[in-house]
């Protein structure tokens, strides 16, 4: 689906991702994990073209796309829900679900708008009840949910979520990630960068630990969770201090 | 009482005039948050094109060409002064919108000269006018605070309920998730452009009979829609028009 080789970017002078190689297969759900700072967040901005690569590539359906602008990459199937959740907030929902079908209007294909909106609307009940209040007046959740309907209005083959459970309460995570597993389920692709590491393992196929711009520990989810490095450094438990007691 | 009148009148006719001069700079704001300080020079190349083209063509047809001429215009500033920055700071745009409204009218100055100009009255003449509570308005005024109006109900649609002018308020709105919609950015702000030429040279057209023109006469007004736009909040285009009717209603009733 999407294979990056050698990514390096930064900004200014300070060099942020170096030689990052890491790939995702269709219908797999791939997490980064990670501290704040390690480049998380800025991987998937370079790969959706809102921040300049420096060098590498980045292989998205058979072409190099590390050059291209972020309207180009949505158009070819990559789409990004921002960390932030980032709707329109003075616009009604249906709006900003519209917004995010605008690629299919680009490709003449106007006719899917609507059944995609019902194909939305019965993932996310709440945004059909919600459709014409301000974006701005929804709730964290209701907004995260916006965001991942608007990304989906374009018909992703691939969909990057940048830490869709951002200052939600544990139940909407909850909600949250269930919606994510189905995403699956129907045939998604789903890259997710989440600090909730536990909760993104157990949903993941696979994961990549990142560290100050650089992956260093990749494998299975399972692997990753039985893993003593990373249960230390972001599940919260010590084993070698939990054996000494 | 029929002074009352007649001054509600004017001020009202002015308010429309300062107000569409404030949508404008609230248009190109919006997509880009920048003030156009060359607003106002798109205003004064509208009444001026059309009086030049008004010698060689009717009247209706001269302001069609004269709109189209101006968003022509419109679009090339923003192709040829704003486009290729690339992450420009809003204080740098700024600058250059100044240079560029000092740039048109001097050009204006050497393509015309300093006389004053002005487009016939739309219907009747200068002496024609119409009884109204009293009062005595000249049909000009009718047709400034008419076309004014469908021009706020007319942009009002757009914005609202086609594809085209939601993109341009999400790009607004957000710039970053805007593109990540795939919409391109940088072509809705040349879109901003063009319309907000547009709508000032219509403006020209309308208000030339009335208030004159010549090529000195974009910056006045710019100063006064800059007011009103920041009266009524930078961005808001309804408020605008409402700021607009206050400041001229104003300014008429202090002579």
């Amino acid at each position: 689906m999407i294979k990056i080789k050698n990514l390096e970017t930064g900004y200014g002078k300070l060099k942020v991702l170096r030689r990052i190689s890491m790939h995702v297969n269709p219908g797999e759900i791939v997490t980064i994990i990670g501290a704040n700072g390690a480049g998380k967040t800025t991987l998937l901005n370079t790969i959706s073209g809102i921040v300049r690569t420096r060098a590498g590539e980045i292989i998205f359906d058979r072409q190099n796309i590390a050059k291209f602008p972020p309207e180009k990459i949505v158009l070819m199937g990559c789409s990004l829900v921002p960390e932030g959740r980032q709707v329109f907030p003075t616009m009604t929902v249906k709006e900003n679900l519209l917004l995010g079908a605008h690629v299919l209007y680009l490709k003449k294909r106007k006719g899917l708008i609507k059944e995609e909106l019902e194909r939305i609307y019965t993932i996310f009940p709440i945004l059909e009840d919600r459709r014409h209040q301000m974006a701005g007046t929804l709730s964290g959740g209701e907004q995260q949910m916006l965001a991942i309907g608007r990304a989906l209005m374009s018909k992703p083959k691939l969909i990057m979520m940048d830490e869709p459970s951002m200052g939600l309460a544990p139940l909407i995570v909850k909600e949250i990630f269930n919606i994510i597993r189905k995403l699956r389920e129907d045939g998604n692709t789903v890259l997710l960068v989440e600090q909730n590491a536990k909760a993104a393992l157990k949903i993941a196929d696979r994961g990549y630990v990142f560290e100050t711009g650089r992956i260093v520990l990749e494998g299975t989810s399972d692997d990753m969770l039985t893993n003593k490095d990373v249960q230390r450094a972001y599940l919260g438990r010590d084993l070698d201090a939990e054996a000494k007691l | 009482m029929e002074l009352f009148f007649q001054y509600m009148v004017a001020g009202i006719t002015y308010g429309a005039i300062y107000s569409i001069v404030a949508i404008g700079f609230n248009i190109i704001y919006n997509t880009t948050g920048i003030i156009n300080f060359a607003q106002g020079e798109f205003v004064m190349l509208g009444g001026m094109i059309a009086v030049t083209l008004n010698n060689f063509m009717p009247l209706p047809s001269a302001i069609l060409a004269t709109v189209l001429i101006t968003m022509i215009i419109g679009a090339l500033i923003e192709m040829i002064f704003i486009r290729w920055l690339v992450n420009p700071s809003v204080l740098r745009m700024i600058i250059i919108t100044i240079g560029i409204s000092i740039i048109i009218r001097e050009a204006a100055l050497h393509i015309w000269d300093e006389k004053v100009r002005a487009l016939p009255y739309f219907t009747g003449t200068e002496v024609t006018s119409i009884l109204f509570f009293g009062a005595h308005i000249s049909p000009q005024v009718l047709w400034v605070i008419g076309i004014c109006s469908v021009v706020v109900v007319l942009l009002n649609l757009f914005f609202n309920f086609t594809m085209r002018g939601r993109q341009m308020r999400a790009c607004a709105s957000n710039r970053n998730s805007a593109r990540l919609c795939g919409i391109n950015a940088k072509n809705m702000v040349t879109l901003s452009f063009v319309l907000s030429a547009g709508i000032g040279a219509l403006a020209g057209c309308v208000i030339s009979p009335i208030t004159y023109v010549h090529y000195d006469s974009g910056a006045p007004l710019a100063i006064k829609g800059f007011t009103v736009a920041i009266f009524g909040g930078l961005g808001n285009s309804m408020a605008a028009v409402v700021a607009g009717l206050i400041l001229g209603i104003l300014e008429s009733f202090s002579i």
